[in-house]
């Protein structure tokens, strides 16, 4: 069962990747990409990340997608039928880019198989022990406490920095 | 399936949808859909380091945490950046961005 969800979720991230490409319409294209992003959270339970499915719906597929829709309906980008897909040379050039670091990817990860690698999941023991949110947490809130008050204060000034640029300049 | 022989397909995965996150900003010139391409691999990049943190222990899904919060500070940014040119030069075509200040 969870070989066939992990397939089902692979192929729906890649068709739907691929669909947000090619559609011209910038609407069809977020929510292809939404797709993406939710089969990508499936992806990461069956990874043993359920937090982080957790935190990947709501975040990209629902906040940071909504603004991109947000975005296309301010700039009234929706009913654009032009298609803007380069042509000749640049999609040769984009095909081949995109194969040579595929081959270039599956030669690093897939070199040989590292000994260290074990039979099943290093987090099984740690998720028994903890669940899903205090193995993620008590890290979070320990080791990496710095960085994530830090990052409190990255999002402070991308808030600012937003409303700064996308303030209308006073004539 | 086990555990190496999942994380090798996860991580061919990860690497195929980085392709196509690259492909896409070669080939479109909607400077919004180039800007969804580059979050397309964000997350090919969150999708590997899943996996190494399935194989190596939490810290790597504690790293996807704070990817996904970098990139909500950037697609905020980004966005109003565009939002930005859009009102400068009335279109959001790549083609037409030549001059670095107006």
């Amino acid at each position: 069962m969870t070989d066939f969800l992990f397939f089902l979720f692979s192929a729906m991230a890649v068709l739907s990747a691929i669909f947000m490409v090619m559609q011209s319409n910038p609407v069809a294209s977020v929510l292809y990409l939404v797709v993406t992003f939710f089969s990508l959270s499936g992806l990461f339970v069956i990874l043993d990340a359920h937090f982080i499915a957790a935190v990947q719906v709501i975040v990209y597929a629902g906040a940071i997608m909504v603004l991109f829709l947000f975005v296309i309906m301010l700039l009234n980008l929706g009913s654009a039928e032009v298609g803007d897909l380069r042509r000749g040379l640049s999609q040769l050039l984009a095909g081949s880019v995109a194969v040579a670091l595929v081959a270039v990817f599956a030669r690093l990860f897939l070199v040989e198989t590292d000994p260290a690698v074990p039979e099943a999941s290093a987090l099984d023991p740690l998720l028994e022990a903890q669940g899903a949110v205090a193995a993620v947490a008590e890290p979070l809130f320990t080791r990496y406490l710095v960085a994530f008050e830090v990052t409190s204060v990255l999002l402070l000034v991308a808030v600012v920095g937003a409303v700064v640029l996308a303030r209308r300049r006073a004539p | 399936m086990n555990a190496g022989y999942l994380a090798d397909l996860a991580l061919v995965l990860s690497a195929v949808l980085f392709a196509i996150g690259v492909g896409g900003v070669l080939v479109r010139r909607n400077a919004i859909i180039v800007f969804m391409c580059v979050e397309l691999m964000l997350n090919a990049v969150n999708l590997s380091l899943v996996t190494f943190s399935r194989l190596h222990g939490i810290d790597g899904q504690i790293i996807v945490f704070f990817v996904i919060s970098v990139a909500a500070a950037e697609a905020a940014v980004g966005l109003a950046l565009i939002l930005a040119i859009f009102r400068h030069y009335e279109t959001v075509d790549l083609e037409a961005f030549r001059r670095l200040r107006w």
